[in-house]
């Protein structure tokens, strides 16, 4: 369906005479199409603005005779540019606080929170050998704090028993409670599903974190998501303070530019990605993978 | 408003406001292009600018602009809702329930997702919410045979509607599209001609993939309309516009909400007024 960004630019240099150097109007007609390929990617625009920008400064001025076209040299200049937006470094959970360490978990309805707690319980568990302890302060979603207590049985992780009618607050205590009472390493929350925009849930959510004081807030996020992405990352991070963003369904065929827009907006990393349904199914964040698909190579 | 010169900078603003709604670069250019041909270097008021461009929206979508109305001769009609994960399906479905039940309409939900945890759960307590018989099986079961079961159940009592719940699934995984297209050669055993609407329920926040989630839902199991949920979020769910365009399936409804009265008819002159931040008649 997308030319590949490699194609388009040939096509655009087929059409300059060799020169020695990229000339700004080289580069400026490259980049209307490095343009199109993020933004067809899902980026945000006042992201991909920036980043046109920041491109066009440094391909002005580069020798193209060095490279074998004019065309590749620019997609290298952006493919590098793009994996160093995205984070060049892995960057892990942390996890070094005094026990237990709290991970919260926030974003829209449906992106994920809930598997992705369970997912990175499980991990966390047979990987690294943590004791966890997963908790559902989701009060709002039919049969949601259930969904979670039946993922803990199936991946042996416990969850906080149930107390029918007790608030998110309340919750969020009696976890961090029961963590440091019981020997825990990790206590997971798992919050409800939540629009930026909601005001009075994203209070909650603030409360919530006062109350249990996370290690770390993880924005989860889904990969298919369009412009919004900048409001969306923007928001929690303001409202609640993010340390790192996971983005789920990157096994779907989204090009993912959200990625780059939440990661350019909030500075936080993107640690973590869900590639399916399965417990399983978590990966490391890896930057320059991220950064080729969004470009559609 | 002063008026201004509709000028190459104006217009650029202009797409680019349509961009961050996500109707995507081409619905963007060419709406933007068909204004500047008749408009271009004409002394026009910012709001007329946006009228115009509204007005243009509205064309394309008042075409797709169709309710889901149940046939009542079909006892019962039968639904198919699908989607990608998370989408809104459970809960879309348990809306339309509540919508139906009002007309007076005998309504069964199938728990056809009997994969994810708590799926038959949830299912469970939207029938509950709406007074509606959920047919159930534990999760793992085939989702195929549920369904058969749950068609023939209504029957049995003469419902007017199923519902039918699936697991969510990415249209890239042919798997699990297979077990799409069983789910319907094996209801088709009861009713040639079921499902009598097969509903593609979309996030607003999605962004271009919308476009390879309808095309590839549309081409293997023939989609016959779609619902779009969390407008009431900051998503303007400008995908909608190049959805009509590429494929002009009916839009139904939209949702607005979590609670069972958050479902509203989906109006090709609201939406694109909104897309283009005017106030409706009925605001
Ligand atoms: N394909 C795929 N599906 C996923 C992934 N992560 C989660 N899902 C699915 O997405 C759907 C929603 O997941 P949940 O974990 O319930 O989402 P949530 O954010 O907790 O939802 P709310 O609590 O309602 O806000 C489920 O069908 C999950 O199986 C992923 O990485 N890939
Ligand atoms: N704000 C808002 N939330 C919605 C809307 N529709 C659904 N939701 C929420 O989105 C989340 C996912 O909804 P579900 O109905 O479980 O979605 P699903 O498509 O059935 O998900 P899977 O079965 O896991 O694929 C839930 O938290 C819902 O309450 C809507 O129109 N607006
Ligand atoms: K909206
Ligand atoms: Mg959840
Ligand atoms: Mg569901």
């Amino acid at each position: 369906m997308f030319d590949s960004l490699q194609e388009r630019l040939g096509s655009v240099f087929d059409k300059l005479k060799r020169r020695g150097a990229l000339s700004e109007a080289d580069v400026t007609a490259a980049l209307r199409e490095v343009r199109v390929a993020l933004l067809e990617a899902d980026v945000a625009l006042p992201v991909v603005k920036d980043f046109v920008e920041k491109v066009k400064t440094d391909a002005v001025g580069q020798d193209v005779l060095k490279s074998v076209t004019p065309g590749q040299m620019v997609v290298k200049i952006v493919n590098d540019h793009l994996a160093e937006m995205l984070g060049s470094d892995h960057v892990a959970l942390n996890l070094q606080v005094t026990p237990p360490a709290v991970i919260m978990m926030v974003g829209l309805q449906g992106s994920g929170k809930t598997t992705s707690t369970a997912k990175i319980s499980k991990r966390l568990t047979e990987k690294d050998r943590k004791k966890v302890l997963m908790t559902s302060l989701d009060v709002q979603r039919p049969a949601a704090q259930q969904q979670l207590a039946i993922l803990g049985a199936q991946i042996g992780v416990r969850t906080l028993n149930i107390v029918p009618g007790e608030q998110p607050v309340a919750i969020a205590k009696r976890a961090v409670q029961t963590g440091a009472l019981e020997g825990f390493d990790v206590v997971m929350l798992d919050t409800a599903g939540r629009l930026a925009i909601d005001e009075q849930l994203m209070v909650e959510v603030a409360s919530v974190r006062d109350a249990a004081k996370p290690a770390e807030i993880l924005l989860v996020a889904d990969a298919m998501t369009g412009q919004d992405a900048v409001t969306v990352a923007d928001t929690f991070n303001q409202k609640v303070g993010l340390t790192g963003i996971v983005m789920t369904r990157m096994d779907g065929d989204a090009r993912g530019g959200a990625a780059l827009s939440m990661r350019a907006v909030t500075g936080c990393p993107i640690k973590l990605m869900g590639v399916g349904e399965k417990l399983e199914e978590l990966e490391d964040f890896h930057p320059s993978r991220v950064a080729s698909r969004i470009l559609g190579m | 408003f002063t008026k201004k010169k509709l000028d190459d900078e104006s217009i650029e603003e202009l797409e680019d406001l349509l961009i961050t709604s996500d109707l995507g670069v081409a619905t963007a250019a060419k709406l933007t292009s068909n204004l500047a041909k008749t408009r271009f270097n004409k002394d026009i008021e910012p709001r007329e600018v946006s009228e115009a461009l509204a007005a243009d929206i509205q064309a394309i979508l008042d075409p797709v602009a169709k309710p889901l109305e149940i046939d009542r001769t079909k006892s019962p009609h039968i639904i198919l809702m699908v989607g990608v994960n998370g989408s809104g399906k459970t809960t879309t479905i348990g809306k339309l329930a509540t919508h139906y039940k009002a007309q007076d309409l005998k309504v069964v939900l199938a728990a056809g997702d009997t994969f994810r945890a708590a799926a038959v759960e949830q299912l469970q307590i939207w029938g509950d919410r709406t007074g509606c018989e959920v047919v159930a099986k534990e999760t793992g079961a085939d989702a195929a045979g549920l369904a058969y079961e749950a068609i023939e159940r209504a029957r049995a009592q003469q419902a007017d509607v199923v519902l039918i719940d699936t697991a969510g699934r990415l249209h890239n995984k042919s798997d699990l599209m297979a077990e799409l297209q069983k789910v319907i050669r094996v209801i088709r055993k009861l009713d040639e001609n079921a499902p009598h609407d097969t509903v593609l329920v979309l996030d607003a926040t999605t962004g271009q993939n919308a476009l390879s989630q309808v095309g590839t839902f549309k081409e293997l199991i023939e989609i016959s309309g779609l619902i779009v949920t969390k407008l009431d979020g900051s998503a303007r769910g400008g995908i909608l516009v190049a959805l009509a365009e590429k494929f002009g399936l009916p839009v139904h409804a939209i949702g607005v909400g979590e609670t069972a009265n958050d479902l509203r008819p989906f109006t090709a002159k609201d939406f694109s007024r909104s897309l283009m931040g005017l106030e409706n008649a009925s605001d």
